[in-house]
């Protein structure tokens, strides 16, 4: 295996802006938030940016296509900046090209910016859009909750679990992500709902009722990434250095062989495992400190305890229904409210995960700061769904640890 | 070698209106429409038409036979989707036909379906002839009490016929009792009275002697005569004239599906082949602007015929439909608001649906030479993870396989004309998967394990082109036609 990135670059600043329904706010002011953020954290000046990286996904509803929206945005000086999209991956994916680089050597300090401005569509969820000629004529009109909904029904099946102890446990993670939310002034939605909340509320896509769905909301996050040399340069002290950066993508088994049972993500299996194996951790159930995933439904995040595989499998339902998630838990999974609360802009959901990791490692989480200091923090960024996806892991921690 | 039928088969929507739901909604406007009150009417799901109809009856059919021996196809209907796309064509390839298949859309008479039966006949090429209809019929009108949509196919060839043709007649005659022009949407029908004492009197019964002269029978020999008409006593002041028992006067099938236009002919036709004996004989009139009359006499090859669903089964697989809003909206005869979700612009893309009419019209997947793995669709390099052999797929039919499901939702966000839209992943028994639609379905009952089968569909409609694209869908497996 190549020797990977670990501790080769580290985060100089981060930015994120208000996650929600900014019905004021172009795409390129939102840039521009989270950037004065990350920029004035980092202590530099645009002119030391040597590369940058956007990360959207569904620009037709917003910036069009090519990097030159963040260019615009930030007035960057002619420098190579580079537009990423890979499902609601994308934002790990801006983060991953920014830390190639700088790994690489062929930058010194580069940046990565996730945007997105999904709130123009006139109608709540995500929008609805044609997916090209042959696969609109071939696959069913689904909804992103639709897709996701099926892991319930094949997780049911495989381990013979009852209907509503599933709900119940689904419900669990989202009580426990609006408690955390609630907490967190950049969130989308802030209010707290209980375990009635979420299973009386009108059906989605069987069975995920409204309060299993994650907001869908307008926003941006940045990072600027450096080498540590940088960084000490610049008096930077206490960094949080990347310790792994791993990408798994089906390739159509989960979809056409029938060796896939539809219960969980084939590719975070895979990502998970080479990210620990790359950032030296090998008990993550123990030496995880924080987990971000991608809780785009909470199902999603059910199974994905599983695949990250922290919970055994089949005993993702124990452990939620444990808090072994919640805040005050073992290994808090959306201590910032998640996709479901903080929201889900997503070209910039990836980077988002990865700045609570930065403000939680640094002490600066406010009122929803986890009291004992983190040192491992993992990151899972989806993208697509469960038949066919991309699922990113970031592992960043200590510098050094 | 004898022409004759070798195989029938039908196809009726799932789907049926009480036909009191009807007169509930309408009885203020047109309290007639209470006396027809009784009973159900077949409707086509949003996802059906004439054209997806057609394959269902012909793949009831051809059911476990070789299709390679098909030489022509005639599709019969008045209401054929497009003005200017050959339908039969949809249908062939739908059928995985022999691309030399030769193709005619038989239409504009509700006789269309007997004129196709006397040619295929006539003529010497294993014939295969399907009809279906569906009819738009105004809200409140007694057409919509009294119509009904279905299809039905009929397998004409040599060999060993379980009906064989002993005498036919027709003639024609530019009687119009009711019309339809390009312009109208709805039929214009004329007065009952008249068309009855003007039209079916004078015209049906000469041409009934002719046939049975031909045959050398009397109207006696009749077993089982089969007319359609929805005006009252018609049958029957036919039958009398032409010597017919009233007792032969097959069932309209009024109570449980309704008149099926111009394929109503057939559709009685194969309901009295599924219960028909050999040395029986069924007299078959077709009447629209003149008349067509056919007797065959049943043979003993009928005992053989391994049993398709047919009439009788499709009758069997039924759901009561008593909201006529439900009606309403899959007809268009009413404007629903439909949310913004329906607005999406997919557009209609000829070139990629020719590329890929193996994959989406025919169902055709692949099956890997070298390891065996069964996939759909059918790709250059193989999926299995322990093979991923380039450019070893041959084409393999998923059609007819049957599937189970592995996972399912009920999505209410996305856009539906039928919510909530089930679909979900099917594993086919032989091998291979898709994440596909669901149709003809209950949410409620959905579950994992369910057997499913396929059929042929309606995946979209492009209002702004006026095109439609169709594709296939899992629907819950039919009980299995018990065997003779």
């Amino acid at each position: 295996m190549a020797k990977g990135i670990k501790d080769k670059v580290v985060i100089l600043g981060m930015g994120c802006s208000k996650f929600g329904e900014r019905w004021d706010k172009e795409a390129d002011n939102l840039m521009v938030e989270a950037y004065t953020e990350a920029i004035a954290d980092a202590g530099i000046d645009t002119k030391q940016i040597d590369a940058a990286w956007l990360s959207t996904a569904i620009e037709e509803q917003h910036v069009g296509k090519s990097a030159t929206p963040l260019a615009v945005a930030l007035r960057l000086p002619f420098i190579p900046v580079t537009r990423v999209e890979n499902y609601c991956a994308s934002g790990t994916e801006a983060f991953r090209g920014a830390v190639y680089a700088v790994a690489s050597g062929a930058a010194d300090v580069a940046l990565a910016l996730g945007v997105e401005k999904l709130k123009d569509t006139g109608y709540g969820g995500l929008p609805q859009r044609g997916r090209g000629p042959l696969n609109d004529m071939v696959n069913p009109n689904a909804s992103a909750p639709g897709s996701f909904a099926q892991l319930a029904a094949a997780y049911r099946a495989k381990h013979n679990v009852e209907p509503k102890d599933l709900k119940r446990a689904m419900a669990h993670i989202s009580v426990k992500s609006h408690d955390n939310g609630s907490k967190n002034p950049k969130a989308h939605l802030r209010n707290k709902i209980t375990i009635d909340t979420v299973l009386n509320a009108p059906t989605v896509a069987e069975p995920l009722g409204l309060y299993d769905c994650c907001g869908v909301s307008d926003g941006a996050a940045c990072a600027i990434v450096a080498t540590p040399e940088v960084a000490k340069s610049l008096g930077k002290k206490d960094l949080i250095s990347i310790k792994a950066l791993q990408v798994a993508v089906s390739n159509g088994l989960e979809a056409q062989h029938n060796s896939w049972d539809g219960s969980y993500f084939a590719t975070t299996r895979v990502a998970s495992k080479r990210a620990y194996q790359e950032a030296g951790i090998d008990k993550p159930r123990e030496q995880l400190s924080l987990i971000e995933v991608h809780d785009c439904f909470s199902v999603t995040e059910l199974v994905t305890m599983e695949d990250l595989h922290i919970s055994p499998e089949g005993g993702a339902i124990k452990d939620v229904l444990d808090g072994f998630y919640d805040a005050n838990g073992k290994v808090p999974c959306q201590i910032d409210g998640g996709l479901k609360c903080f929201g889900h802009p997503i070209g910039a959901s990836g980077l988002r995960m990865i700045y609570e990791m930065y403000l939680q490692m640094h002490g600066r989480a406010g009122e929803r700061q986890r009291a004992q200091e983190p040192v491992f923090g993992l990151t899972h960024n989806l993208g697509g769904f469960p038949q066919r996806n991309v699922a990113a892991i970031s592992i960043v921690g200590k510098f050094g640890a | 070698m004898t022409q004759g039928i070798l195989a029938f088969g039908a196809y009726i929507p799932w789907r049926r209106l009480q036909r009191k739901a009807i007169a509930d909604t309408h009885g203020w406007f047109n309290p007639a429409l209470k006396g027809q009150a009784k009973g159900e009417r077949a409707f086509c799901n949003w996802d059906e038409d004439t054209v997806t109809m057609a394959v269902e009856a012909a793949r009831d059919a051809l059911a476990g036979r070789a299709r390679s021996s098909i030489g022509a196809l005639r599709f019969a209907s008045t209401t054929f989707p497009f003005l200017d796309r050959l339908h039969s064509g949809i249908v062939a390839e739908a059928l995985s036909l022999d691309a030399d298949v030769s193709t005619i859309d038989v239409a504009a008479t509700q006789r269309a379906a007997t004129s196709a039966l006397i040619e295929a006949l006539s003529s010497a090429t294993e014939t295969l002839v399907v009809s279906a209809e569906k009819r738009e019929a105004k809200a409140a009108s007694p057409f919509e009490m009294s119509s009904g949509d279905g299809a039905a196919a009929v397998l004409v060839g040599s060999g060993e016929p379980l009906a064989r043709l002993l005498g036919k007649a027709s003639r024609t005659a530019d009687f119009v009792d009711h019309f339809r022009s390009l312009d109208n949407r709805f039929d214009y029908q004329w007065e009952e009275r008249w068309i009855r004492d003007a039209g079916y009197m004078p015209i049906v019964p000469p041409v009934i002697e002719r046939c049975l002269a031909a045959a050398q029978a009397a109207g006696k020999d009749v077993t089982h005569f089969c007319m359609p008409a929805t005006l009252p006593r018609v049958t029957n002041a036919i039958a009398k004239a032409a010597g017919i028992e009233e007792k032969a006067i097959c069932d309209p099938l009024h109570a449980t599906l309704g008149d099926t236009g111009a394929a109503h002919p057939l559709m009685l036709l194969v309901s009295v082949l599924e219960k028909a004996k050999a040395g029986e004989k069924i007299l078959l009139v077709g009447f629209g602007q003149g008349a067509d009359a056919l007797l065959l006499e049943v043979t003993p090859a009928i005992g053989k015929l391994s049993k398709c669903l047919g009439v009788c089964g499709h009758l069997a697989r039924r759901k009561e439909e008593a909201s006529y809003g439900r009606y309403l909206a899959f007809n268009d005869l009413i404007q629903l608001e439909r949310g913004m979700r329906a607005e999406t612009d997919k557009g209609t893309p000829l070139s990629s649906m020719w590329r890929n009419r193996e994959t989406v019209t025919s169902f055709t997947g692949g099956k890997c030479r070298k390891c065996g793995t069964l996939q759909f669709p059918k790709t250059d390099i193989c999926v299995n993870p322990n093979c991923n052999a380039i450019g070893t797929q041959d084409p393999h039919a998923f059609a007819d396989q049957r599937a189970r499901v592995k996972s399912y939702t009920a999505d209410r966000l996305t856009y539906s004309p039928d919510p909530p839209a089930c679909y979900g992943m099917v594993e086919f028994e032989e091998g291979g998967r898709v994440m596909i639609d669901f149709t003809d379905i209950d949410a409620a009952a959905l579950q994992v394990g369910q057997p499913m089968q396929m059929m042929f569909r309606i995946k979209d409609i492009d209002q702004a082109r006026g095109f439609r694209r169709y594709y296939w869908k899992a629907a819950p497996a039919a009980a299995k036609a018990k065997e003779a």
